[in-house]
């Protein structure tokens, strides 16, 4: 096992501090600039929608390794309001903000793995992973 | 935080060398575009050759600050896009067809002094 490294998520300087720790360790297990590139704006989108729509939450990277591969998971975490329609948060341009829309639907293909939950009234969990190449 | 903002003949000149935090973001679009008011400055240049993170937000706040300041007869030019920031640009679904960009800094001066035909 490894050890896991979180950062809270309660003021926007947090959304900065998320995406320079999660390239931080991304560029110690080996990840190439632009998949750094990648997970840092990804962490960004999941960070920031946090902010944004729950108010405060985590988002936490661990180093994971299988027999054949190694990789950063990234999981973010809120007790906020949930997504009523996923589908619908899913798709490119969808926002309830005035934002661009761009954050979910971008994130998933930016990383190579994606699942994302969420209940409303619960809160949302978000897990992603990028391998490195 | 604020981002410095330089004049240089007509033309306005910023350099974006830190982390942007949202605010920070914000703030410099309302500089911006007091700063076009207060020159009468015709052409502005927005260096963001260290910038190593464009997420859909700052991308959109870019935007709308080339829309903006074009609204006020200012013409921006994007320069030094890295190239892992553009290829993350286009998989977040973010083209930013309507803006105006250039390789660097002298491109983009070059740029504008054609669009402007001085
Ligand atoms: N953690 C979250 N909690 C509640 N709602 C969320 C969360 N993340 C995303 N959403 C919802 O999904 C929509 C789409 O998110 P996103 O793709 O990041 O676009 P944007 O943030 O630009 O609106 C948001 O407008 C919001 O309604
Ligand atoms: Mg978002």
């Amino acid at each position: 096992m490894t050890t896991q490294s979180c950062v809270m998520i309660q003021k926007e300087w947090d959304i900065v501090a998320a995406r320079q720790l999660g390239r931080e360790i991304a560029k110690k297990i080996g990840v190439g600039t632009v998949d750094q590139a990648r997970i840092a704006t990804a962490v960004s989108e999941i960070a920031r929608n946090i902010y944004l729509y729950a108010g405060k939450g985590k988002v936490c990277f661990d180093v994971i390794e299988t027999i054949d591969q190694k990789g950063i998971l990234i999981t973010a975490e809120d007790s906020g309001p949930g997504i009523d329609d996923l589908s619908m948060a899913m798709e490119d341009g969808f926002s309830t903000s005035g934002g661009l829309g761009a954050g979910l639907p971008g994130v998933k293909r930016l990383m190579d793995e994606f699942d994302i939950k969420s209940e409303v009234g619960q809160g949302t969990q978000i897990k992603v992973i990028k391998w490195v190449r | 935080m604020r981002i410095p903002i330089l004049k240089l003949y007509n033309y306005l000149l910023i350099s974006i060398q830190t982390e942007i935090d949202d605010q920070t973001a914000i703030q410099f679009q309302e500089d911006l575009l007091n700063e076009i008011h207060k020159t009468g400055s015709q052409g502005v240049v927005i260096d963001l050759t260290s910038v190593e993170v464009i997420d859909s937000f700052i991308a959109k706040v870019l935007g709308d600050v080339v829309t903006m300041s074009d609204l006020m007869g200012a013409k921006v030019v994007l320069t030094g896009i890295q190239p892992a920031v553009a290829m993350t640009l286009i998989e977040l679904g973010i083209h930013m067809r309507n803006v105006p960009t250039a390789l660097d800094l002298e491109q983009g001066l070059l740029k504008l002094h054609q669009e402007l035909g001085e």
